[in-house]
């Protein structure tokens, strides 16, 4: 029976869960049942909570070698754009202090080294710093396989630091960073309050919590036309590329299981930050979150 | 499927069971439009990056329906060829002994294809699962034709260099009709080196056409049961007549 089940988990299919659509809901809204487990969602499939966090990180196993080859295909190389708008937004000042959440291969750690390398900022005598974090050790072996590669390894002014966790229970002290990003992460993720709440928890006061993800369009003609692409296209090209189709089903299907813009934005304010702003990019297909502990 | 596992081995009837739930936990249902994608895709995938065997497999599947019918169709019509559709044996390390094999005579067709699997360092687990076929049939069809293949290259004597490759992608396009091979015994051969290329046009090419359509239909053909048959009989049966060279 344990057999059939990882048998049945591997090739990412459940005969009893079939997909259903329409019964999407967020597990910050489940409540706890007596005799059941905690439900959640898969992409558009419901499984339990603790299967959930193992079924994402078999997608990011099979995925972590393709990831930046396919996320330049998905998105005609536009993640780039958006993650050096997210830099910018977070315009860090030196001395900061940066735990990158689910940062895996570090497209936005190495942008953050850029950014204070162009202005210059090195030359201040305030050390900077960034913890490289994500649950899945493949992607972080993938980033620090980069970072030897393109040289980041060995930049002395800012320390750079890899670390294996789980955004739902990291193993950092309080009111230790001045600065966290989660790109394109927190919506694996299988409790989101609890990531947010410990994101709270290790900024320190005056800290900045910045978040870059998938969201949804205002306008219903261009989701529709977005929707179609996705769906169509999108596993076609997971196929083609990294030669599996269904990790990228689940990342489309996990984009609309995501809370829009003003849902994600309360739930940051519920975790205590203040002052929290959201700006859309390209049309909304995804957001940049931005809150502070005040 | 606990039961399928345990008794697999003893009950034809449930290793149909077992393949046809597998087919379905596979399945990924494609429309038109994702079903050209890939083809044109994985053609070209397969074309730039011929280790992609993946591809191969994804291009057989998506542009073989028709080809796949009509291989049912020659299967129903001999008698050997229905049994290996109403049973659906399997070929693989846990389901051909080939421990066994390598230990047989010489000459015998068990011994031949344990020992070309040696000598030429395959496995016979590598074989991936169908993924885009929702009947059962011609999804074992399809598994049938993969699983078979090495014994195909093992009986005709051809290698598995590209040469090798190539010839016998020629003989299995003219008695399947599969697209995908039709198109890897063109496209294939254009990757030949220089020296091959001569033996290809002068010797391999008209002796591949000359077996694809005179041997017995090879995809109807029971091996597991014909193991300890001598491979000379095999080839006077089929109308093989074994490239000798020059």
């Amino acid at each position: 029976m344990a057999l059939r089940r990882s048998v049945l988990t591997l090739i990412g299919s459940k005969k009893a869960s079939l997909r259903v659509c329409g019964a999407k809901h967020f597990s910050t809204q489940t409540e706890p049942k007596e005799d059941d487990k905690r439900k959640t969602h898969f992409g558009f499939e419901t499984v339990n909570e603790d299967e959930k966090t193992k079924k994402v990180h078999q997608v990011f196993e099979t995925v972590a070698d393709k990831y930046d080859l396919m996320n330049d295909v998905m998105s005609l190389g536009v993640h780039r754009v958006w993650k050096d708008i997210f830099m910018m937004r977070l315009a860090p000042t030196p001395g900061t202090k940066l735990l990158d959440m689910a940062g895996g291969t570090g497209d936005i750690s190495f942008r953050y080294l850029n950014y204070l390398k162009n202005k210059d900022l090195s030359a201040s005598d305030k050390p900077s710093s960034v913890t490289v974090c994500d649950i899945n050790q493949h992607m972080l072996d993938v980033g620090k396989a980069r970072a030897e590669r393109q040289g980041y390894s060995k930049e002395p002014s800012v320390h750079m630091e890899w670390l294996c966790a789980d955004a739902e229970r990291l193993p950092l002290a309080d009111d230790t960073y001045s600065a966290y990003t989660v790109s394109f992460g927190i919506r694996n993720c299988t409790r989101v309050d609890k990531v947010l709440e410990e994101a709270y928890r290790v900024l320190q006061p005056g800290g900045r919590f910045l978040c870059l993800e998938f969201s949804q369009l205002p306008n219903s003609t261009m989701q529709w036309m977005y929707d179609q692409y996705s769906f169509q296209m999108i596993p076609v090209m997971g196929q083609l590329i990294a030669g599996q189709w269904k990790p990228y089903k689940y990342l489309v299907e996990s984009i609309r299981q995501f809370p829009d813009q003003e849902k994600f934005k309360s739930m940051i304010e519920e975790a205590g930050f203040r002052q929290v702003t959201y700006e859309n990019l390209t049309f909304g297909i995804c957001a940049i979150h931005s809150g502070f502990k005040l | 499927m606990q039961r399928c596992s345990s008794i697999r081995r003893f009950s034809s009837s449930s290793k149909k069971l077992c393949f046809r739930e597998e087919l379905k936990n596979n399945y990924i249902p494609t429309n038109f439009l994702q079903k050209t994608v890939l083809t044109v895709g994985s053609a070209a995938v397969a074309l730039m990056e011929p280790h992609r065997g993946d591809m191969i497999a994804c291009l057989g599947e998506v542009t073989g329906e028709m080809s796949l019918k009509y291989m049912r169709e020659k299967l129903l019509g001999s008698s050997e060829g229905a049994e290996i559709l109403k049973e659906m044996p399997r070929i693989n390390s846990k389901t051909v002994c080939f421990k066994t094999l390598s230990e047989m005579p010489e000459r015998t067709l068990g011994r031949v294809y344990a020992d070309f699997m040696r000598d030429n360092n395959i496995t016979a687990d590598s074989r991936l699962p169908v993924q885009f076929i929702a009947d059962p049939e011609l999804g074992y069809v399809m598994q049938r034709y993969r699983e078979v293949h090495d014994l195909v290259h093992a009986t005709l004597f051809m290698k598995t260099t590209m040469l090798g490759e190539v010839t016998v992608k020629w003989v299995e396009g003219i008695q399947t009709k599969l697209p995908m091979c039709i198109g890897g015994g063109i496209w294939g051969a254009a990757r030949l080196r220089p020296k091959h290329r001569q033996l290809y046009l002068k010797y391999y090419l008209p002796w591949a056409i000359k077996t694809g359509n005179s041997a017995q239909f090879l995809q109807a053909i029971y091996f597991e049961k014909r193991w300890d048959q001598n491979i000379d009989d095999f080839h006077k049966e089929m109308n093989i007549v074994p490239l000798t060279k020059v």
